[in-house]
């Protein structure tokens, strides 16, 4: 496996591409910012950051909906969030009564709810947008650049190096696993299940053993070739004028969205 | 189960408001910046290659499963693993990178919301996980093992119990309703991380036990008292947030709380950290908190008599 494989840059050459890292991690965290602090209900603010997300996606030749096919991925965790439609007080639209409990639907749950909603997918398809336009090592330069602390920055780096070669020896320990676990159809297979999870536990500490001493190799061949703690680096980013207008237009733009969404 | 598991621990943006976000950062960012200077001063500059690697190892791990019942299957969050097998601070600098390379390239979990995810899946996981682990230092083996199952099972507790309560602190869910779901399914999913630390640990013992002594003699008497603390606030608090006609919420909705919740940026943090008073409430809050106390001076005595008890055979 490849590292391509798991990474989510998609190729190009747009406007986009070619900004300064950091102004789009900026951006990026700036624009979910302002999201999560637009009040309830603002549904012209949230669509003018929608159509701001659905105009970068396609300026960055990704499509109109390359971020928003994406961004469901949050979808499952709204039942963390469906409680709020009939806890909240407000005008009851609905009662239902499920076993003991006695739930009323009241309309500012139901705002509260699909703000929430908007806000998350809204939030997720600016972090698709940042990583479908910005390479991985440059989004990690980009966060050194932003004090992010070397070392954090040197285990993420190593962390994603090996990502898809541990990934590789867990696919062989499964595989391993699959071949000697016969089963007849329908009929129940393997042991207990104390004794799935012990298997489960062995690969997990197989798995450890190999990655601890894949380690202590990588450090010593470091050593060998003259490694400091430091990796030099020959991306020296710079912001030109276009990384300031584009950071500005970016905060002229959520200050709108801003004041349209609280306009009374 | 699995997908629930992973999509209930990792936020994503918009179900915490401004507040708690903000809130949380500084609290991560204090701990990784103390995490990074202990492991540095242990460590040195093999600390980038080690934990670059362990943090992939976690990473690769939780995608090792086993079939549980009816379709679901039970896997590892690593948090309490990690701490026990590496110390806590490595612990936490490995989960944190995992956390973090999992929100930013995968968007498993939010990116204002990280540092509350990382404070409940790689800090609270290692408090509990390392603080109660270091409890059986000189131990026998066997105590060691089930000591750390009831660690794993406390660690995704206690970060499943955190996760309700900054959701509930949000205005996103509803306490009564949200603790008891996601204490309910937690259970569970903590049955499934107790089993595979304690296996994957039993394995290390057996083949490098070695390499568990490095972990094992760091850190001293704080880490226990913390980790009992979390623990036994999660043994106390569960309970009275889920059976109680919710206590904590009728007090927020009393004083206006909840309703000011997301309109948030310009309720400061005092609103936040008074949900409790109200005149009715004072008096369990209080009990609790007078529990708490005994419990953890007992705690005290018990780590004091076992110190001895080591020191001496």
């Amino acid at each position: 496996m490849q590292f391509h494989a798991l990474d989510r840059y998609q190729t190009g050459a747009s406007f986009l591409h070619q900004l300064d890292p950091r102004v789009k991690v900026a951006g990026t965290v700036l624009l979910i910012l302002a999201t999560v602090l637009l009040p309830d209900g603002a549904w012209l603010a949230f669509l003018l950051t929608g159509l701001l997300l659905l105009a970068v996606s396609y300026a960055a030749g990704l499509g109109w909906l390359y971020a928003v096919k994406r961004s469901f991925v949050v979808l499952p965790f709204l039942l963390a969030a469906v409680t709020v439609m009939f806890s909240l007080p407000g005008r009851p639209l609905l009662g239902l009564q499920l076993g003991p409990w006695q739930l009323i639907l009241t309309d500012a749950g139901v705002v509260r709810f699909a703000s929430i909603l908007l806000r998350s997918l809204l939030a997720v398809q600016a972090a698709i947008l940042l990583v479908a336009t910005t390479r991985f090592p440059d989004l990690m330069h980009a966060l050194r650049h932003l004090h992010l602390p070397a070392v954090l920055v040197a285990i993420i780096s190593f962390m994603v190096r090996y990502l898809t070669v541990l990934g590789d020896e867990v696919k062989r320990l499964l595989r391993a696993r699959e071949a000697r676990s016969a089963a007849v159809a329908g009929r129940r297979a393997g042991g207990a299940l104390i004794w799935r999870a012990r298997v489960a536990g062995n690969m997990v500490g197989q798995l450890f053993l190999r990655s601890y001493e894949r380690s202590d190799r990588i450090y010593q061949a470091m050593l060998a070739r003259g490694y400091q703690g430091e990796w030099p680096t020959g991306n020296a980013h710079q912001m030109k004028t276009r990384d300031w207008s584009a950071l500005g237009i970016l905060l002229l733009a959520l200050f709108v969205v801003q004041v349209v969404g609280r306009w009374k | 189960m699995t997908v629930l598991s992973i999509a209930l621990m990792h936020i994503p943006d918009g179900f915490l408001n401004a507040t708690i976000s903000a809130l949380f950062w500084v609290l991560t960012a204090v701990t990784l910046t103390i995490a990074v200077r202990r492991s540095q001063a242990q460590f040195d500059e093999r600390l980038a290659p080690l934990a670059g690697i362990m943090a992939a190892f976690i990473f690769a791990a939780q995608m090792i499963n086993f079939p549980v019942a009816g379709g679901t299957s039970g896997h590892l969050l690593g948090g309490a693993l990690a701490a026990i097998i590496l110390g806590p601070w490595v612990g936490i600098l490995v989960m944190a990178c995992v956390i973090g390379v999992q929100g930013l390239l995968f968007q498993d979990g939010g990116l204002l919301v990280m540092g509350a995810n990382i404070f409940n899946m790689g800090i609270v996981t290692a408090l509990v996980g390392y603080g109660l682990y270091r409890m059986a230092n000189g131990r026998h083996r066997n105590a060691k093992l089930a000591i750390a199952g009831i660690a794993a099972w406390l660690s995704v507790m206690a970060a499943a119990l955190l996760t309700s309560l900054q959701l509930w602190l949000s205005g996103t869910a509803a306490l009564g309703l949200v603790v008891p779901a996601m204490l309910g399914v937690h259970a569970l999913i903590g049955l499934g991380e107790a089993l595979i630390t304690v296996a994957a640990l039993a394995f290390i013992f057996r083949v490098r036990p070695d390499l568990l002594h490095e972990g094992g003699t760091q850190g001293g008497r704080g880490w226990i008292v913390a980790g009992m603390l979390v623990a036994l606030a999660v043994v106390l608090l569960a309970p009275y947030a889920s059976a109680s006609p919710d206590g904590l919420e009728r007090v927020a909705e009393d004083m206006g709380f909840i309703q000011t919740a997301v309109a948030a940026p310009y309720e400061v943090l005092p609103d936040y950290t008074i949900p409790f008073i109200g005149s009715e409430n004072l008096s369990t809050l209080l009990a609790g908190a007078a529990g708490i106390l005994v419990v953890a001076v007992l705690a005290v005595l018990l780590i004091r008599y076992t110190r001895r008890s080591t020191s001496r055979s």
